[in-house]
């Protein structure tokens, strides 16, 4: 299937769910929605340098808090719309990603991994110290309850479910575009042996940075609404561990290895997530993702994806 | 005729250790060399300075005319400079055509001008097809016997269509037929006019397939000429031929 | 900026005497990851671990804290063991490190800290000794003994390190597997259970890294975190596998932070720390004293 018959197909079922949720009118769907739909484009981006490339990246909550700071700061300054604030992400995002690629690609993977998680922090500290954001004390974003768009009025919520899903799309055709091309075919060389791939010709740092800036750049966009959904943003929830952690257990749970995993692992994780949150604890509920992280990891490396092409290779075979 | 390769005075350290000391080294085009040495002589070392694995600290490496200091490995390959691995290293997520495919794509691409989907797929069988591997072009490597693995390995090197081969001690551990298959087949890649360095601690293979013999001990180059000459060396006879 | 003479002089001995138990704190993964190569960022959580144990035991039953990690020194060996034994046959033996056993690691990481919070809850907590609150002086330099007494018993765990590593068959196999493993099967050892021993030794002295935290600070779940980017600075600038390096390292980490404490505010002590490992990493991973 082409990229823009992909396109379109996701785009319709996207409509679909949106009309059927619209028409349902039970609020909270559209906001468990828009956090599994964060979570499908996180998924995706961070995948892209981790499942393709093979370079783990701990700092995903510091590319989607840049996102959501980025929105503060122009709260703060000037109003801009939204698809706008995105666009803008996108922009700072990977640009960072780029110039922390830059700093760190040449070293090894593990070196590459705590690098990451460094970043993090140090962004971390930097916005807590940035009074002009709200630092620690945190920014309120206010918004109305309803918003028109073309004519239609709906709640804002769900034109924030809109625009997220609009992200999670790109993340996924991007995704799926890299991996049957050739910079796919490149990225999963550096991932089987950088160094036989450096030997073959290919250009490993380049791919690299051209990873750590797409996959930087749609966490980025993940990140610019979630001012507005939330209302209220400090530090600590912009940059929280949850969103490292699904970032990565997300892909490895539903496998690494194609652009499918992600989406599977952020569909499931994120509602059994929804589900846990309300009924038990928020804190069981990550103990759960970091009990499913390890045990998959351990013993089903390729994700649920690997299981089904693992079962669907020894039928083929059996007949 | 101006050599192929050109290395000159390279020096290499680890720490306190040194690994290559002031190596100088010329390779002529179309010429079969054989570097031999015992373990830790830093033959390993030398090739991964030459082909920018590993980057030396004094002197410099000439290929076709140009230096290439400073230059990254993919860079290299793209001049014409191709090796194989002493571990074999293919990539395991990828079926056997599709890694002759990564080196047709990212060098001979570079080098030529873009090929056709179709004349890289030719290429592919037909490189298969010399070292024997065609019927499991879509296999992946883990399917592999070592001598296929090493097979692959040197057809890798060879997609990358290089004026010069470095063969890191592709025939360690296989028996002897399986040597004579490998040796043939360097020797038919010699005849299509590519220069080969072969790094080899089998005696027999190295003799009858170097015009030139090259002996490296710690670091250091202690002979340099005809087979037959070197081997009577009686500095070599002492250091490495003893065993 | 009126720098008191007495105030800096103050923040330098603090932050040596916080770097000497910084120096404690990356002793396990100065094994792990220098010698052993295996990226362990859960050990900051198996030193919280530690803590809590040490605050449990010395709530119920008033022992001192670091007697406590010492009787625990067994347990946590043991688990060191258990974890190494998981990470071989799951990713060592398979060649795929990289990606998964990071990701093992940092699920592990997120698990332990978790658990913690679901059976102490985040409530900061405190342990109760003698030594807690007095301080000794010399001049107007300010020793206080809640600070003096975790990196005397760390400089004391590093000397036995040393000692172990540089004059016992195994420690000598230890730094031996970091450098050749074949050369250690040639010597007969086997290396698998060297370095399952070496990372059974390294979690262990997460069980005292863990008591000396909660002696100078009050600790709950989430500080790991701010652990793990302290940890692999000192790592790196000390130069992989070296020990003395790592001490060295460990102090001038611990006068920098307590340097900018002093004089910028807390707030910015965590970005000292992780920004020093990025400038490492980016202009000289080899470290100060690496290869």
């Amino acid at each position: 299937m082409s990229t823009t018959r992909f396109t379109l197909v996701c785009v319709l079922v996207g409509l679909v769910v949106y009309i059927f949720g619209h028409l349902l009118g039970i609020g909270y769907l559209f906001f468990a929605g828009y956090t599994i739909l964060q979570f499908i484009a996180l998924a995706s981006a961070w995948n892209i340098l981790g499942g393709y490339c093979g370079y783990v990246n701990f700092g995903s909550a510091a590319f989607f808090a840049l996102g959501a700071y980025s929105t503060v700061f122009f709260y703060k300054f000037n109003p801009l719309p939204i698809p706008l604030l995105i666009i803008i992400a996108a922009v700072v995002s990977g640009i960072v990603g780029l110039g922390m690629g830059y700093l760190t690609l040449r070293l090894r993977g593990a070196f590459f991994a705590i690098a990451t998680l460094a970043m993090a922090v140090v962004l971390q500290t930097l916005v807590v110290n940035w009074s002009y954001v709200g630092g620690s004390r945190g920014a309120y974003i206010v918004r109305t309850d309803t918003i028109d768009i073309g004519g239609y009025t709906i709640e804002y919520i769900e034109y924030l479910f809109l625009l997220m899903m609009a992200v999670a799309i790109l993340s996924i055709v991007i995704s799926r575009t890299i991996a049957r091309t050739q910079l796919g075919f490149g990225f999963a060389t550096i991932r089987d042996d950088e160094l036989a791939a450096e030997a073959s010709g290919v250009p490993t740092l380049r791919l690299k940075l051209i990873a750590t800036t797409i996959s930087g750049a749609l966490m980025g966009m993940a990140g610019a609404p979630f001012p507005y959904y939330i209302g209220y943003l400090q530090p600590a929830s912009a940059f929280g561990l949850e969103y490292g952690v699904n970032s990565i257990a997300m892909p490895i749970i539903g496998g690494t290895t194609s652009w499918v995993g992600p989406l599977i692992g952020a569909i499931l994780l994120g509602s059994l997530q929804q589900i846990a949150t309300v009924t038990i604890s928020s804190a069981v509920n990550l103990l759960i993702v970091g009990l499913l992280l390890v045990g998959f990891v351990v013993i089903a490396p390729n994700g649920l994806v690997g299981l089904v092409q693992d079962r669907l290779r020894t039928r083929r075979s059996g007949k | 005729m101006s050599p192929l390769l050109h290395v000159s005075n390279i020096s290499k350290r680890f720490g306190g250790f040194v690994a290559l000391d002031g190596i100088e080294l010329e390779v002529q085009p179309g010429e079969r060399l054989g570097l031999i040495g015992p373990n830790g002589s830093g033959k390993s070392t030398l090739v991964n300075c030459i082909c920018g694995a590993l980057q030396n600290e004094q002197g410099s490496v000439h290929f076709d005319g140009h230096a290439l200091d400073g230059l990254a490995a993919h860079q290299r390959t793209h001049r014409g400079l191709a090796r194989s691995f002493q571990l074999p290293r293919p990539f395991v997520s990828l079926n056997l055509a599709d890694n002759l495919r990564v080196p047709m794509l990212y060098t001979v691409h570079k080098r030529s001008g873009p090929l056709h989907g179709d004349s890289i797929d030719a290429r592919c069988v037909e490189l298969l097809r010399l070292v024997g591997l065609d019927h499991k072009a879509r296999h992946m490597p883990r399917d592999l016997t070592q001598v296929e693995m090493r097979k692959l390995e040197l057809a890798r090197a060879v997609a990358a269509e290089p004026k010069l081969l470095i063969a890191d001690e592709s025939m360690a551990g296989l028996s002897h037929s399986e040597i004579e298959d490998i040796l043939a087949l360097l020797m038919q890649l010699n005849e299509r006019g590519i220069t080969i360095i072969l790094i080899e601690h089998i005696m027999s293979a190295v003799m009858s397939f170097s015009q030139r013999l090259v002996v490296l001990v710690s670091g250091k180059k202690i002979a340099d000429g005809k087979p037959e000459n070197v081997v009577k060396n009686p500095e070599v006879v002492r250091a490495y031929l003893g065993q | 900026m009126d720098i008191s003479f007495d105030l800096l002089m103050n923040a330098i001995v603090a932050g040596l005497l916080l770097g000497g138990f910084y120096a404690a704190v990356t002793a396990g993964v100065s094994i792990s990851f220098g010698m052993l190569d295996i990226v362990n960022i859960a050990h900051p959580g198996f030193i919280i671990l530690g803590s809590y144990i040490a605050y449990i035991i010395n709530i119920s039953f008033g022992i001192d804290p670091i007697v406590v990690s010492i009787l625990t020194l067994p347990a946590f060996y043991l688990l060191g063991t258990f974890i190494y034994q998981v990470y071989y046959l799951s990713f060592e033996k398979r060649g795929q490190e990289s990606l998964r056993g990071l990701a093992f690691f940092f699920g592990l990481l997120f698990v332990t800290e978790v658990m913690l919070i679901l059976v102490f809850g985040v409530d900061y907590r405190y342990v109760e000794a003698s030594y807690i609150g007095p301080s000794l002086h010399l001049g107007n330099i300010d020793f206080p003994l809640r600070m003096l007494v975790p990196c005397i018993t760390a400089l004391v765990l590093f000397g036995l390190l040393h000692l172990f590593v540089t004059r016992t068959f195994t420690g000598r196999a230890i730094m031996a597997v970091s450098q050749d493993q074949l050369a250690l099967q040639l010597m007969a050892a086997d290396p698998i259970r060297i370095k399952r021993i070496a990372f059974g030794i390294s979690i262990a002295t997460a069980a005292i890294a863990g008591a000396l935290l909660i002696i100078i600070q009050p600790v709950e779940p989430s500080v790991g975190r701010e652990y793990i980017g302290r940890v692999f600075a000192i790592c790196v600038l000390g130069g992989l596998g070296s020990l003395p390096g790592t001490l060295v390292a460990a102090m001038l980490l611990g006068v920098m932070e307590s340097i900018t404490s002093t004089f910028y505010g807390p707030s910015w002590a965590p970005a000292v720390s992780f920004g020093f490992l990025l400038l490492t990493l980016a202009f000289r991973p080899a470290g100060l004293f690496g290869r």
